[in-house]
């Protein structure tokens, strides 16, 4: 079965909209459609303004979609409800301090899910809290202590117990260590291994860092101006992209031994969004672009192994 | 509670504002046990006794009535009244601000404008319409001044709600299954508290002075109840026959009125945590140097940093965020100072130019030598000169480095006639060849571009345009590219690489990543804890680590191409740097530690181009990294 199943997701934010004047569609998300399967770990990479962020809130239920359906656990979600999907989708923030209350003590912070989503009475809780905690390597002295007082990555594993608290068997994480230092980042995304490995959990990683990505995931999903540009298991995606915006990405990591020198584009600049190009919108940028390119937006095809790409101009190999 | 108070009487004025006003409620809640004559009693043949009468300390007023009884319990019923309506105010203000910036979207819209009508009238005529309407009397005035301040609470609770309510916490307490109704009672409402106890302190007064007002026009307390603004009223027409009778209460007015605001003040800023962190305390133009020991003789290299140590004093502590750092940098070479948060990379990078905030920073020893010169010594003007003409600055973020209300070109312009006289429109010809130069199409036109209105890599780029303005020989970076998407990462180190050989500039350049040190580099010094822990030609560090910090930060960095894998995580957290352990900071964190690492300092051994800082070096380049 499929942990998650998404068909033809789309947000539109209207921009400019006054009392007076209707405003402009701005697509974030612009028809995305895909599963993620029970027990994996889903990568999503793509810039900022690829509509990463509104994908992840859709999927919390922080943000009601336009168009398309959500269906959790073979379960389809027609209303966006936070209180709901909690339960079955719980969400980890990247600055882990600004998602913790400055004002409430952590036990506190912990409490919350237990007893809005859970309605556990308060021997049970704390008997609850001390399970989590114990398995996020954190002590229960802690709880006493207000967010201030954790270094990043404790806060972050205190996010991390608090999405668990949820009992939610799908985490989304959302940059869960890209504002954690090099060496906590490890211990953080090892934390996060071994938890999926006990309970049993599902992931949608969300990342900038290529190499942290493809050294958690199973597959990963690579999202460009809205849309999934490709999508294939993890050990391929990059080494063999298909798609010449995966490998523009991945030809731009800074590697140990590579000599410095930026691939080559076309240009640089994102598409306007309130003014999206016909056809492929990373068109204009690709070296390998042709005529068809600026006339027809390409669709997801399959391109090998479980590996899929939205291109008519594929790399090939 | 007790840094609050220690924060409080720092401020002098407001002590004194919390004293007199102490004294003024202390005597007004005990005004009923006092040996005071009966404020409404009158006796027509006392009238306009003088003060220090007998049996009237402070006089009579035009009925006979003894003044300093009317005028405690006069007193008595202002404050009352006053703290009555700011506490009205207060609670029906927040809780419209709280819903409306809560909420958002057209329910604010439409609250915020009904508050903004309230607003256009003049507060006296409303007050007045308000007590017209409801007529004459205390308890209406309290009313109508209580509704005049509604607005005042609302928009600024509204505003800080608005901040509040796009939080994370916010997020993660609606997944955590709370209604709208339980965050803001339990997320909101503790944050706001502070802004609303603000408020009203700075508010009270000005809303017992406004009841006074109200009370004088004959439409608050009325006759015989006394309050301070009807006893102001009464005594108006022996203005100049008896003036005892208004000044009595003026004075009264105004002692309360000064101790409340006075008071207020102390208090908004002794929560305001903007202070606690310093923030409003204006650093000077350079850093304070203090050295304890004679500088080193200047060096020949281009810059170099000598046994420099910087440090911050903070209440009874001391950081010791740089512990002694020597390094140096030639013409056309690019050196690499690697570490995490805490290390000191960038405080070391800003003790270069003096730039390091002080207080609390101080250069407490060592030197940088710049061409020969010392800089630690320098005077502000000579660094002046410096800044930004011989050694430039890049940051991480060039949103927040670039003004935002001018033009680039503008900003360009300022950078280089800070340093040389140049006629405005060489000046603009020359902003424009620069940013050709970081290679931003149609430079021309982006000149008269805001930075609001370019990308985060384009905003990058001008930045480096800005600081090669004025041809440095050295370019200091902090980061430049951390805050880029990887694709305008690559280009941007491109460019900075090019630049470097085309001009023969020394660049340091500060970063946490491996790979970007490994691709623009030619050495590189891990720092850890305020030290450098190895230094040397890249490629050696990279391909044998003899220090185990670094060895242990390069396998916890997952590489593309690596595959699916676990991290060899480092165990525990760097030390503090204001309680360093004895001998090798590592060592608590370090598997090869022995008794010999804990005691005594480490020195950095030099072993040809190389130096670490480590007693087993050999035994760390042999061993294979596992968890």
């Amino acid at each position: 079965m499929n942990a998650l199943e998404v068909k033809n997701l789309t947000k539109t934010f209207e921009v400019g909209k006054s009392l007076f004047t209707k405003g402009q569609g701005v697509k974030a998300v612009r028809g995305m459609s895909f599963d993620v399967r029970d027990g994996e770990t889903l990568g999503i990479v793509g810039e900022s303004g690829c509509g990463k962020s509104t994908l992840a809130r859709m999927l919390v239920g922080l943000l009601p979609p336009s168009e398309g359906e959500i269906q959790i656990e073979g379960k389809v979600q027609d209303k966006a409800s936070p209180r709901e999907f909690g339960q079955m989708i719980q969400y980890v923030f990247q600055d882990p301090i600004s998602s913790l209350n400055p004002r409430k003590t952590i036990r506190e912070i912990m409490e919350t899910p237990l007893k809005r989503l859970h309605g556990m009475g308060k021997a049970e809780r704390n008997k609850r809290i001390s399970e989590i905690f114990a398995s996020v390597n954190l002590r229960d002295e802690f709880l006493t202590r207000y967010p201030h007082e954790f270094s990043g990555g404790q806060a972050q594993r205190i996010g991390i117990a608090r999405a668990l608290a949820a009992a939610a068997r799908i985490l989304i994480l959302d940059e869960p260590v890209s504002a954690l230092d090099v060496s906590v980042q490890a211990q953080v995304l090892n934390l996060l291994a071994d938890l999926k490995k006990e309970f049993g959990l599902t992931y949608l990683f969300i990342s900038h860092d290529l190499a942290v990505v493809e050294a958690v995931s199973d597959r990963v999903m690579v999202l460009y101006f809205g849309a999934i540009v490709e999508v294939g298991p993890a050990d391929a995606i990059f080494k063999h992209a298909k798609h010449p915006y995966t490998k523009l990405l991945a030809d731009s990591a800074p590697v140990v031994g590579r000599s410095l020198e930026a691939p080559k584009q076309k240009a640089d600049e994102l598409p306007d969004p309130l003014n999206p190009p016909k056809g492929c919108p990373f068109a204009k940028r690709c070296i390998y672009a042709t005529d068809i390119c600026t006339t027809t937006d390409p669709a997801l095809t399959e391109m090998g192994d479980d590996h899929f790409a939205a291109c008519h101009n594929p790399i090939k190999g | 509670m007790i840094q609050f108070f220690k924060l409080l009487f720092r401020n002098r004025l407001a002590g004194l504002g919390a004293v007199v006003l102490s004294v003024i409620v202390l005597l007004a809640l005990f005004t009923p046990l006092l040996p005071l004559p009966n404020p409404n009693i009158t006796a027509t043949g006392d009238r306009f006794l003088p003060p220090f009468s007998e049996g009237h300390l402070l006089g009579t007023d035009h009925l006979g009535r003894d003044l300093l009884s009317r005028l405690m319990w006069g007193t008595r019923l202002s404050l009352a009244v006053g703290a009555a309506a700011a506490l009205i105010a207060a609670f029906i203000g927040s809780t419209i601000g709280i819903v409306a910036g809560f909420l958002g979207g057209r329910t604010d819209n439409v609250i915020m404008r009904l508050v903004d009508m309230l607003m256009a009238f003049p507060y006296i005529l409303l007050a007045l319409a308000i007590v017209a309407a409801l007529g004459p009397g205390l308890i209406n005035a309290l009313f109508a001044v209580a509704a005049v301040n509604i607005p005042f609470f609302a928009r600024n609770i509204r505003g800080v709600t608005v901040g509040l309510a796009n939080k994370e916490f916010v997020d993660a307490a609606r997944l955590s299954g709370m209604s709208n109704l339980q965050i803001i009672l339990f997320e909101i409402l503790p944050n706001v508290l502070p802004v609303i106890v603000i408020a009203m302190s700075t508010t009270v007064g000005w809303m017992i002075l406004e009841t006074a007002g109200l009370s004088f026009l004959g439409l608050g307390s009325q006759p015989p109840q006394a309050d301070l603004g009807s006893m102001l009223g009464e005594a108006r027409a022996a203005l100049i026959t008896s003036p005892h009778t208004s000044i009595v209460p003026g004075i009264m007015i105004f002692l309360i009125v000064m101790s409340i605001n006075l008071l207020g003040d102390g208090v908004r800023d002794a929560i305001d945590p903007r202070l606690k962190s310093g923030a409003l305390s204006r650093p000077l133009p350079a850093t304070i140097v203090e050295r304890d020991s004679t500088p080193p003789v200047p060096s020949d290299d281009l810059l170099a940093l000598q046994d420099l140590r910087t440090e911050f004093h903070v209440g009874d502590r001391t950081y010791k965020a740089v512990g002694g750092v020597s390094l140096k940098v030639n013409k056309g070479e690019c050196l690499g100072i690697i570490g995490e948060s805490g290390s000191g990379k960038s405080v070391t990078a800003l003790s270069v130019m003096g730039l390091v905030a002080s207080p609390p920073g101080k250069i407490v020893g060592g030197a940088v030598s710049f061409q020969g010169h010392d800089l630690v010594g320098a005077s502000y003007d000579e660094l002046r000169e410096l800044r930004g003409d011989r050694v430039a600055y890049i940051f991480q973020d060039p949103l927040s480095t670039l003004h935002p209300l001018y033009k680039v070109g503008d900003q360009l312009i300022e950078a280089m006639q800070a340093h040389r006289k140049m006629p405005e429109k060489e000046a603009r010809a020359r902003a424009v060849e620069l940013l050709e130069s970081v290679r931003i199409p149609n430079a021309a036109r982006r000149v008269d571009n805001y930075p609001h209105e370019m990308s985060g890599g384009m905003r990058q780029r001008v930045s480096i345009a800005m600081a090669l303005a004025n041809e440095p020989d050295v370019i200091i970076a902090d980061e430049p590219t951390t805050a880029l998407d990887v694709t305008v990462q690559a280009q941007i180190l491109t460019l900075l690489d090019d630049l470097r050989r085309e001009r023969d500039l020394a660049i340091v350049f500060i970063t946490h990543d491996f790979g970007v040190v490994a691709q623009l580099c030619d050495r590189v010094a891990v720092m850890y804890a305020g030290r450098i822990v190895e230094e040397g030609p890249t490629a050696a560090i990279l391909d044998d680590p003899q220090h185990p910090y670094t060895k242990r930060l390069m396998a916890c960095v997952p590489e593309l191409g690596g595959g699916k894998r676990e991290l060899h995580a480092i165990p525990g957290l760097p030390p503090a740097v204001d309680r360093l352990p004895q001998g090798c900071a590592f060592a608590p964190r370090c598997n090869f530690a022995q008794d010999v690492c804990k005691q005594g300092d480490i020195e950095l051994e030099a072993n040809g181009d190389r130096a670490v800082r480590c007693l087993f070096p050999d035994k760390v380049s042999q061993t294979e990294v596992t968890s």
